[in-house]
């Protein structure tokens, strides 16, 4: 019979080998490809002669720098966008909806379970010369030209994501606002504080992990965008994933691109780790 | 000055329009998506107003289009296998790291939950390097392999926190009675545990059956529903019964969306 103890090894075995296998392995394999100085797909059996040369070719490359660039802004906008809009919603769920809290985030997370391309794809449709909102206005007779609203530009792309994260921000930020104490609140007021002082002075302050979580939930994905500016970006709008999916594509560069993708993990890895140690996720998550 | 006493419960009332941002909120995330589905009864190839009548022409097109259809069911079987994994695993992460202390026991939990920093386009490089590496070749099965992987926090997330909140005691008196451990997690841990591992797996199953990105760099030539749609809203292909067909598979991860989070926040 097996005892407590011994079963301890067929509980992490499984997992550890897959999350090993599946995930820590690839990113290795990123780095080994990354160092690679050949460029173009490479046969399998190519001998490896580690060199540096790719992440010279991308440092040489201002426009790769620049985009990487661009990625980390759109992502860190459309990442600052939502959590704000989120955060009055979050807000109404945790104090203010009352018994019917449930219902109404229901109703908040549905949009979120429509399938992330149409999701995208309705602001094609909403933007652009012969886009939804300008053949309302015209056929409304409020514009006689169409507006330039932005189809096939970076700002399309933020407007997009920010619509399609909005939902899923207000998750964290909502479980952060639940984890406040009423006593709290009941202290800050006892001592005189108003209801603006309270706000900023004690919700605030024990809101920031969950809207840190927000932000880097939202962060993350967008940084590494690519699907959103293939469809809705147009030639101009494109971002830094874009380039790696490139690379692994039609352009077909594999060592550059494991070399754009290394470059990237590093930098999200980096900005994740420094957050959390300011805010300590792990009270968030305990 | 209109000024009312401050309520007993501490949480002072300001007159910000809370609900009405609650509302625009709601107004600005169904809109898009109904004048969308709109489009999807409008006999028109082009998405344009004014529309031309109501049909359900696109719906009986989807019916009749076999590669949407294998797309789908492509998506369906992506999804319950990456679903199943997913969950499996992040059972096994939620008890071992809850009902046992051992070195390397957040350390585990980490990893589990690691995926969720790594951006997809990072991950699809990441397997297809490995897959390409071991000369294994593109197919639904390595898309299945990639969406375990990014699905496991979510499975492992939502086991814990139902774990969590399972008296031990009840494993305790099982073994007094002289069950084994395993005898114990499989008579009297899972049976309790029944609707967090049906919401775990419903969850990493929308998490899969949605995902393109990541897809991509992992599909062959059979596709799932999300890169097909990717691939002819990316080189122009009919809209309407794409819309269509894409409203159809929406309502089915709606259902089951709605179904996880009953689950999830019942006995709570």
């Amino acid at each position: 019979m097996l005892g407590r103890r011994g079963t301890l090894p067929f509980l992490v075995g499984p997992p550890l080998a897959w999350l090993v296998g599946l995930f820590v392995v690839p990113l290795f394999v990123i780095v080994l490809f990354s160092l690679r100085p050949e460029s173009g797909i490479v046969p399998p059996g190519s001998a490896w002669n580690p060199s540096l040369i790719q992440y010279g070719k991308v440092l040489d490359t201002p426009a790769f720098l620049r985009l990487l660039g661009t990625s980390a802004l759109v992502a860190f906008i459309v990442a600052g966008a939502a959590t704000l809009l989120a955060y009055p919603v979050a807000y109404f769920l945790a104090f203010r909806a009352g018994e019917r809290a449930t219902l109404y985030l229901t109703l908040l997370l549905v949009p979120f379970a429509v399938s992330y391309l149409l999701r995208i794809m309705t602001w094609k449709l909403m933007l652009g010369p012969a886009g939804v909102i300008n053949s309302l206005l015209s056929g409304a007779g409020m514009i006689g030209e169409p507006l330039d609203l932005l189809l096939y530009s970076r700002p399309a792309v933020v407007i997009t994501l920010v619509y399609v994260w909005i939902p899923f921000a207000a998750l964290p930020v909502l479980a952060g606002l639940q984890r406040i104490q009423r006593s709290q609140l009941e202290a800050a007021a006892d001592l005189g504080a108003g209801p603006w002082a309270r706000f900023w002075r004690v919700t605030v302050p024990l809101s920031v992990p969950g809207a840190v979580a927000a932000f880097f939930m939202v962060f993350i994905p967008t940084v590494g965008e690519y699907v959103t500016p293939t469809l809705i970006g147009g030639t101009g709008g494109i971002m830094y994933g874009n380039l790696i999916q490139g690379f692994f594509g039609s352009a077909g560069n594999w060592p550059l691109g494991a070399a754009l993708a290394m470059i990237m993990l590093v930098l999200t890895v980096v900005l994740v780790a420094t957050a959390a140690r300011i805010v300590n996720v792990r009270r968030l998550l305990s | 000055m209109r000024r009312r006493p401050s309520p007993a419960i501490g949480v002072g009332r300001t007159r910000v329009p809370l609900r009405g941002f609650y509302v625009a909120m709601l107004v600005l995330l169904y809109l898009p998506i109904a004048i969308l589905l709109i489009f999807s009864f409008n006999p028109s190839q082009r998405l344009a107003f004014p529309l031309q009548g109501l049909t359900l022409d696109w719906y009986a097109a989807v019916l009749g289009d076999a590669s949407l259809l294998k797309a789908a069911r492509n998506s369906l079987l992506v999804g319950a296998g990456a679903a199943t994994v997913a969950t499996a695993l992040g059972t096994l992460v939620a008890i071992a790291t809850l009902r046992f202390r051992f070195r390397g026991r957040s350390a585990l939990l980490g990893l589990a939950v690691l995926p969720l920093v790594v951006p997809f386009a990072v991950m699809g490089v990441a397997i297809f390097l490995l897959l390409v590496s071991l000369d294994i070749d593109k197919s639904l099965f390595t898309v299945v392999l990639g969406h375990s992987v990014i699905a496991l926090p979510y499975a492992t997330l939502i086991v814990l926190s139902r774990l969590g909140g399972l008296d031990p005691a009840l494993e305790e008196a099982a073994m007094d009675l002289g069950a084994s451990y395993p005898t114990t997690l499989r008579r009297v841990v899972l049976p309790l545990m029944g609707t967090a591992l049906l919401s775990a797996w419903l969850t990493a199953f929308v998490v899969s059956f949605d995902e393109v990105a990541l897809a991509v760099f992992l599909v062959g030539g059979d596709p799932t529903f999300p890169v097909l749609l990717y691939g002819r809203l990316r080189f122009g292909g009919q809209l309407p019964i794409l819309i269509s067909m894409a409203v159809l598979l929406t309502s089915v991860t709606i259902i089951l969306s709605l179904v996880a989070l009953r689950l999830s926040r019942r006995r709570e």
